[in-house]
């Protein structure tokens, strides 16, 4: 079965998934047969309730977890009866891995925390500096790259974890919820940044979420439950150079309206939007307001 | 990065750091002091024989050392020696042991150093005060300046009596220290002789200097023949026999070794502890290490990066005290010696020490599996 028709090559290609946890009765089978190929310049959503497998997929796709069954194949090679050592050679040159619990060296600061990644993969001296400098820009943490983890937030946080992945340019992003720390303003930035690097260097992005906020920026979205793939669909998306801060400042007040979480949190939240752009601000007070007085 | 990881980590407990470095330190100086002592030891031994001339030692069958030559030997050695072809000069030595009465009463045991400079034997070595001529003056023999309490007396001009005979201090030399305690007492050999009521012509040993371009093995040879059972040593041999004599048929210096080893062995075990559980409490990282795709071998840098860098402050604290002790030591009866080549032995012990504690901590993270993210 071939998931892509298309002329963009395969980058990462998996066959009957299988994945089982666990020891003894705990023993459980995360993932039941699971077939999903990445194509360069695409970005992709994989979508599903918790604990349906998702982070499994994504570790085993990512040369982090060998599956129990089936088979993974990145640029071409085939993992199957890999040394750990050739399995982190392929980790190094392919693939950026961004993880759901971020996995930052609380020992280093924010842009040594990038830096490693870099260094591990071979870029050293002034290159990897400047690139390290870059990706934390990118991400918008050009002021904190002298920050300790321990003094970030955790969306500072994930967006670290971003950068880091990012910042080798690897030809398959692996994302693991790397907008679920993240604000409206910050979520959408780093979708954005995501959709921007599969689009313009060609690149292939796995994005794992939650947030219905990210659709927008697919490709494609798959649907995971139970360890199953349930469905694939191709959403008409806005081009992503349409994406400005208006257009996402204007989804910002909706997602809190929609929402049911008291206002307290996501006015604070949205506190820098609002001085930015006066109108949609108007909007959202009005909206708090109106909460407040119902209360 | 490896070096910035190493040194975070490393700093990151510094509870953990100083147990280190205590555990370093607390190798480094049992080490050179041990050490120390052993080569201060050694030198003290073997500082006469170092300074005498001569290719060749004859020596009564069994001398021990410089100190313990055994029976004396005559004329008839000397004269065999000279008529053997590629000798050039043969020179008469006596050492022996002897009582100094000291002038306001009591007594210790001294080493009595006869032989003529003039035939290329042993001159006093490191005179400070006084010459040779001076010694030769009537009565005149040349200490070292460290012992004019113990032997009694004030410096130059001093009297004393040794065996049947009065002496005078002419000259004082610096920094000759005997190991065996008993002062060394320099002056001619037919003072020595006439004091010791020895016949003319004995010595305890007679140190041969051969003709330029004489085989050292065929005089030997030769010579052997002729003196025999008397033996004939190489300068070298003498001096291992002299270093064995004091320092391992007394124990000392299995001692003093035996201590450098346990120093080296308490240091390594309490740097592999450190490590391992500073690479335990790191694990995570070291498995997000892992899983971002470095290679084992990066890995087991930053884990001997750390062993590294706590070798070298462990190593630099240890030498500050190290020789705090060697120059507190200076002038007591212990030789520590620190040279140049100790500290430089010290510092690559150090090195190998921490590279051998690292083992068990690289051990840990070899095994590591990058799943291990997952799981925290
Ligand atoms: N190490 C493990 N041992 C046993 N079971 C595990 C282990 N890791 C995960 N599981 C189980 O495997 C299933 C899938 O877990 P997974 O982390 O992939 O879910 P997920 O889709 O990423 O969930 P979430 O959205 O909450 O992050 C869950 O039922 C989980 O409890
Ligand atoms: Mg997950």
């Amino acid at each position: 079965m071939s998931l892509n028709p298309a002329s963009q090559p395969l980058v990462l290609e998996a066959h009957g998934i299988v994945k089982e946890l666990g020891e003894g009765a705990g023993r459980i089978m995360a993932v039941k047969g699971v077939d999903i190929a990445l194509k360069s310049g695409e970005l992709t959503l994989l979508m599903g309730p918790s604990g349906s497998g998702k982070t499994t997929l994504l570790s085993i796709l990512g040369c982090i977890l060998s599956p129990t069954a089936g088979t993974v194949s990145i640029a071409g090679t085939p993992t199957a009866g890999l040394k750990p050592e050739a399995l982190a050679m392929l980790r190094r040159t392919h693939i950026g891995y961004i993880f759901q619990s971020y996995n930052l060296f609380p020992t280093l600061t924010a842009v040594e925390n990038v830096r490693i990644a870099l260094d591990v993969a071979g870029v050293t001296g002034a290159v990897a500096i400047q690139k390290a400098e870059q990706a934390l820009r990118d991400v918008g943490l050009g002021h904190k790259f002298t920050s300790y983890p321990a003094h970030l937030s955790g969306g500072e946080k994930q967006r670290v974890a971003v950068a880091r992945a990012i910042a080798s340019a690897p030809s398959i992003v692996l994302a693991d919820e790397p907008t679920a720390a993240l604000d409206s303003e910050n979520g959408h930035g780093v979708m954005r940044l995501l959709a921007q690097i599969a689009r313009e260097q060609n690149r292939s992005i796995l994005v794992v979420t939650h947030d219905s906020r990210t659709l927008m920026y697919a490709d494609r979205v798959i649907h995971i439950e139970d360890g199953k793939i349930v469905s694939e669909e191709h959403p008409a998306k806005a081009p992503v150079t349409e994406l400005s801060g208006k257009a996402i400042l204007a989804a910002a007040p909706v997602a809190v309206a929609a929402d049911n979480t008291p206002a307290e949190k996501p006015r604070r939240k949205s506190a820098p939007q609002r001085t930015k752009e006066p109108a949609e601000a108007k909007i959202l007070t009005d909206l708090i307001q109106k909460r407040k007085s119902n209360a | 990065m490896i070096l910035t990881l190493a040194f975070r980590n490393l700093f990151h407990d510094r509870i953990r750091l100083a147990v280190t470095l205590v555990g370093i330190l607390f190798s480094i100086v049992l080490v050179a002091v041990q050490l120390g002592l052993y080569l201060g030891s050694s030198r003290e031994i073997t500082s006469n024989i170092e300074n005498a001339k001569g290719e060749l030692w004859i020596t009564a069958f069994g001398a021990k050392s410089f100190e313990d030559g055994g029976t004396l030997l005559t004329q008839k050695e000397r004269q065999a020696a000279l008529g053997t072809p590629g000798v050039k000069s043969v020179a008469p030595v006596l050492s022996v042991f002897a009582e100094w009465r000291k002038p306001k009463g009591g007594s210790t045991r001294v080493v009595i150093v006869g032989a003529d400079a003039e035939d290329g034997g042993i001159a006093p070595f490191r005179l400070v005060e006084g010459t040779w001529e001076d010694i030769k003056a009537p009565e005149g023999i040349a200490v070292d300046k460290s012992y004019l309490s113990e032997l009694g007396i004030d410096g130059i001009g001093s009297t004393a009596q040794i065996a049947s005979g009065r002496v005078r201090v002419r000259a004082l030399t610096d920094d000759i220290k005997s190991f065996t305690q008993s002062p060394y007492v320099y002056m001619p050999i037919s003072r020595a002789r006439a004091l010791l009521d020895a016949p003319g012509n004995t010595a305890t040993f007679h140190l041969v200097t051969l003709e330029p371009g004489a085989n050292l093995e065929t005089v030997r040879a030769e010579i052997k023949s002729k003196v025999a059972p008397a033996e004939v040593l190489t300068k070298d041999e003498f001096l291992e026999r002299s270093l064995k004599q004091w320092l391992f048929n007394t124990g000392a210096g299995a001692a003093l070794i035996g201590g450098a080893l346990l120093g080296t062995l308490v240091g390594t075990v309490i740097v592999a502890q450190t490590l391992y559980s500073s690479t335990k409490d790191h694990i995570n990282e070291f498995a997000t290490l892992r899983a971002l795709g470095s290679s084992s071998g990066y890995i087991h840098k930053v884990i001997l990066a750390q062993a590294g860098m706590s070798a070298l402050l462990g190593y630099a604290l240890g030498m500050v005290l190290a020789l705090i002790i060697v120059y507190a030591a200076q002038g007591s009866a212990l030789p520590i010696l620190m040279t140049p080549a100790l500290a430089f032995g010290l510092l690559v012990l150090t090195l190998c020490m921490c590279a051998i504690s690292a083992i068990s901590a690289i051990f840990k993270v070899t095994k590591i599996d990058p799943a291990t993210v997952f799981t925290r």
